[in-house]
């Protein structure tokens, strides 16, 4: 039941994206398209689960005044790693994500689940857990992209559902970004009120 | 397993340590994945060479040559070849005018210099709107389309300048980079192709020295 409540806690009560509000540069950043927020944020679960694998693997080792730059080295080994097997075998992807990819480094997500969860916890919990924030992530980045793509293109996942030049541009651009997510905050905020 | 503590020694040896794995696993990995990104990016090139200059049977990408244009960009020029006659030109070239920094374009040109197609390969435009340069400038619908078009013959500039082509909805800068990029190509090409064998067209007519 713990391990579950592990997993399910980033999907909904504290999702990254709609709850914790972290990890927004590339949430408003690559989610023009659902593919591209789906491909972002099962990047940043890789990131997530390994960094958290191997940070609750050496937290005993690593002294407390350096934890933070150790941390960092880890979570960016393992960016460069995403970065590199991507650009190899998904050359389309790696192409729209461009920037974002080295990007993860800094997500405040990544050293966030490092420090709050994966230095106090043990190996298993933490694999967990970077994996439900993980897909709890890779699903808000989704459910937005989705959403600004139907709005701002008529199309999902690159499938046309209303012809492109009845949508609304602005929400495939940096500001149609934040009025969609705040909308989905609130919407969400809303059910949770609700519930 | 107790917490190493925070000494001076422990400290340096720590990052020292995670810092040479680190360092140790990407060399690694950049060694595992060097083969395929290179890979990738010869497929992609080889791709767009086949979208631009369609029906050759050498390969462009073994009689690449480079020529300088005029605002210093280093093009590449892959010819197309049909049992040794040149039936046009994939020439990679480039505009740093786009609305977000370098945009480079594959333009595949006939050896007289009508535009038979082009490939965005690469760009920093805005989602939406300069992104639809990829295949606006192919739509035939209104004045969009560049191909077929002789940059010679053909004002190839966006209406807005007084020119032939319709910039796309809302991105008229990259619209124009574009076509500054088709240019650059074109010029470039028109400049050498007198001292350049390769492109020269009357032997490619006699099915002469290539």
């Amino acid at each position: 039941m713990n391990q579950w409540n592990n997993f399910s806690k980033g999907f909904f009560k504290e999702n990254a994206v709609f709850t914790l509000l972290l990890g927004m540069c590339p949430t408003l950043g690559v989610t023009s398209s659902a593919f591209d927020g789906l491909g972002m944020g099962l990047a940043t679960t890789f990131v997530l689960v390994m960094a958290n694998l191997v940070i609750a693997l050496i937290k005993n080792l690593i002294p407390d005044k350096v934890r933070i730059p150790a941390f960092i080295v880890v979570i960016a080994t393992f960016v460069t790693i995403v970065e590199m097997t991507m650009q190899a075998y998904l050359p389309d992807l790696f192409e729209s994500l461009g920037l974002f990819i080295p990007l993860i480094v800094v997500n405040c997500l990544v050293l966030g689940r490092a420090e709050a969860f994966a230095s106090k916890n043990n190996i298993g919990s933490s694999i967990i857990d970077g994996l439900g924030m993980g897909l709890g992530f890779a699903m808000a980045l989704t459910i937005l992209g989705a959403l600004r793509e139907i709005l701002g293109s008529g199309k999902v996942f690159g499938t046309m559902i209303f012809p492109e030049d009845y949508g609304m541009l602005v929400f495939v651009l940096a500001p149609g970004a934040f009025i969609a997510l705040g909308y989905l905050i609130a919407f969400i905020n809303h059910v949770k009120k609700e519930a | 397993m107790a917490k190493t503590e925070s000494t001076l020694k422990n400290m340096v040896l720590t990052l020292l340590v995670i810092t040479g794995v680190a360092g140790a696993s990407l060399g690694f990995m950049f060694e595992l994945t060097k083969g395929p990104i290179e890979a990738a990016k010869k497929a992609k090139q080889q791709a767009a060479i086949t979208e631009v200059v369609p029906g050759f049977n050498n390969n462009p990408a073994d009689e690449v040559y480079e020529l300088k244009s005029k605002e210093g960009f280093d093009l590449k020029f892959f010819p197309a070849k049909k049992d040794g006659k040149l039936i046009g030109i994939a020439i990679e070239s480039m505009t740093t005018k786009g609305f977000s920094g370098k945009i480079k374009v594959m333009v595949g040109l006939k050896p007289d210099g009508t535009i038979i197609n082009y490939q965005i390969l690469e760009h920093k435009e805005t989602p939406g709107l300069g992104t639809k340069m990829a295949d606006w400038f192919k739509t035939d619908k209104g004045n969009q389309s560049v191909l077929g078009k002789h940059p010679k013959n053909n004002n190839l500039t966006v209406s807005k300048d007084g020119g032939e082509v319709d910039a796309i909805t809302a991105a008229t800068i990259s619209s124009r980079a574009f076509l500054d990029a088709v240019r650059v190509a074109f010029e470039t090409y028109n400049e050498n192709k007198d001292n350049q064998p390769v492109a020269d067209n009357t032997s490619v007519e006699e099915g002469g020295s290539l």
